[in-house]
């Protein structure tokens, strides 16, 4: 029986890099509230003799050369930018 | 009637004998589109005056091309990358993303068979919902009456082809997403065995459990565009490398003899009354045709939704954290800091679905609650993918209905997530354990809504799944019945 608290709430939007309003900490508690306990049904199942699965196919690690290729160009990669300057992408400052 | 009354293979000869031109088939296109599209909403973004060049280019080149596909008008669901026309998958955050910069590994195969993109299909944002309600452009409608949604997430996919707006669309499948719609719609669709298609160029909602697949009129045609987008890719690490059988070769070797499983879960409670009569009457037909049927037992179906959206969340908080306001897409005007830049970003970028997702699958991730949520999806997917097996040993194909109800009202459930998430309970199974799936007409319900019949089959043996749909499909007429947009059912 879980009880998702706001406060919860909240980190895992700092987590996810989500600002949300008081409004939306308040729905999203009870949404995920409701979601979590209902993931809860899960719990009913005995699971301690059984594998997860990560990928239903039987993959082996898949290798290639290293070897370079052409791909896009400087500025094809820039094109989709918001900012960009002399080349490179433009962010705000990191430091306060 | 219309130039896509015609199968595939008809328009082929129509090309061949010169009766029809491919520009008549583009144009066929956009002139049902003018007609029909401020109802059915299906388009997000069109690419007329490229697709017209395109073919008045294919008109003028040799009419001895081999590819069946030649020159027949596609859509494209708005998650799959193409070169330099606008993809936003339906998010605000992709607003801005009017020139991609390459093309998925599909959209180059389906260059190689000359097949005109005509735009791109609205879905459900990032491909998260069953209803198309979470598009944040409008919500796509049902063509067989427009008071309902066509299902999701590929939506638009599947009502541009039952509105005869495109000849056929791609849509994508993570829980349901191609073969929902397509029963809502009335139209055949079908997801791939995991690893089959290339989702290079898919952006990505859930890595382990997306598959692009076909949706057409018949099934047929569904096998040909499905021959035309398999295959090994170097640039999916997910791809398999296998040897492709012909589909459409072993259509029409019946089912005789065919070993039917009917899971006892998939006709119960919450499935209606309709949905189970329209699947049994559909069951009748097999037995016809020599083949047989049985109930069997899925144990676990009913932990496969809460499974897949902890799986499905999570593997989404990780994709979806690419969407950060530097590389492409909408940037806030707010922005202070570099980390208040990220949030404002994405908050402002994404609805409310997208959002409630990343916060479910962020915290599953979290410590402290990884084992409890997340592994314990994962093991309960081994129990999921091992019912199946079971299955499979003693059956060729599983059949049942694609989704519990016919098509829902547009704005009936879209605030409570569960009932929405509910309605996929019948297909995330089949994702899970990664196996192909398709839906297919048998029938519809009192109000003139259609009805879906599930086919199942093993890993890559989409060639029974087909031939078993086939089967269906020449024994019945439930494909022949046609929306009467803009006429009777407004």
């Amino acid at each position: 029986m879980s009880n998702i608290s706001k406060e919860q709430v909240r980190h895992v939007a700092h987590l996810a890099r989500l600002a949300i309003s008081d409004e939306e900490v308040e729905k999203m508690t009870k949404q995920l509230d409701d979601i979590i306990h209902y993931a809860e049904s899960l719990n009913e199942l005995n699971t301690d003799d059984v594998e997860p699965t990560t990928h239903v196919l039987d993959l082996k690690n898949v290798m290639r050369k290293d070897q370079p290729r052409k791909w896009i160009d400087k500025e094809d990669a820039l094109k989709n930018a918001p900012d960009k300057q002399d080349g490179q992408f433009r962010v705000p400052s990191i430091l306060e | 009637m219309s130039l896509f009354d015609y199968t595939l293979k008809e328009l082929q000869d129509k090309l061949h004998n010169k009766e029809i031109t491919v520009s008549d088939l583009v144009a066929e296109s956009y002139s049902r589109i003018n007609a029909v599209d401020d109802q059915v909403k299906a388009f997000l973004t069109l690419d007329e005056e490229k697709a017209k060049a395109q073919a008045k280019q294919l008109d003028q080149q040799s009419r001895e091309h081999t590819s069946l596909l030649y020159g027949l008008p596609i859509g494209i669901k708005d998650n799959i990358v193409t070169k330099g026309l606008r993809t936003t998958c339906a998010s605000q955050f992709l607003d801005n993303l009017t020139d991609p910069l390459y093309d998925a590994t599909v959209m180059e195969k389906l260059q190689k068979e000359n097949t005109v993109t005509i735009g791109k299909l609205n879905m459900d944002e990032f491909a998260m919902g069953s209803s198309n309600e979470n598009s944040s452009y409008f919500a796509t409608r049902n063509p067989w009456n427009t008071d309902y949604v066509p299902g999701g997430s590929s939506g638009g996919s599947a009502a541009a082809v039952a509105a005869k707006e495109v000849f056929f669309s791609l849509g994508s499948d993570t829980g349901g997403s191609i073969r929902q719609p397509a029963a809502f719609c009335g139209v055949v669709g079908s997801k791939p065995t995991y690893g089959l298609v290339s989702r290079f160029g898919l952006v990505a909602f859930a890595s382990s459990l997306d598959q692009i697949g076909p949706i057409t009129r018949t099934v047929e045609d569904n096998a040909h565009l499905l021959q035309a987008i398999v295959g090994h890719d170097p640039m999916d690490a997910t791809s398999v490398d296998i040897d492709i059988p012909n589909y459409s070769e072993t259509l029409d070797q019946g089912v005789k003899g065919l070993k039917i499983a009917v899971p006892s879960e998939y006709l119960a409670e919450g499935v209606s009354p309709e949905v189970k009569e329209a699947v049994l009457n559909g069951l009748k037909v097999y037995e016809d045709l020599g083949a047989t049927w049985e109930e069997v037992s899925l144990p676990h179906s009913r932990y496969a939704v809460a499974a897949y959206y902890l799986l499905s969340s999570s593997e989404a908080s990780a994709n979806l954290a690419r969407f950060d306001g530097v590389r492409y897409g909408v940037r806030s005007a707010q922005a202070g800091s570099m980390l208040d830049m990220f949030k404002r970003s994405r908050s402002e970028g994404f609805g409310d679905e997208v959002k409630r997702r990343i916060m479910l699958g962020t915290f599953a991730l979290s410590s402290g609650y990884y084992d409890a949520y997340y592994k314990k999806a994962q093991k309960v997917r081994t129990l999921i993918k091992n019912d199946f097996e079971k299955v499979f040993e003693d059956y060729d194909v599983i059949i049942g209905p694609t989704t519990p109800t016919p098509a829902f009202k547009v704005g009936e459930i879209i605030d409570d997530p569960l009932t929405m998430y509910a309605n996929d309970i019948l297909t995330i199974p089949v994702n899970l354990a990664g196996v192909p799936g398709m839906s297919l007409p048998c029938g519809f319900s009192s109000d003139g809504l259609p009805i879906g019949l599930q086919i199942i089959s093993k890993h890559f043996d989409e060639s029974t799944m087909l031939r078993t749909a086939y089967a269906f499909e020449q024994a019945t007429d439930h494909h022949k019945k046609q929306p009467e947009l803009g006429g009777a059912n407004k």
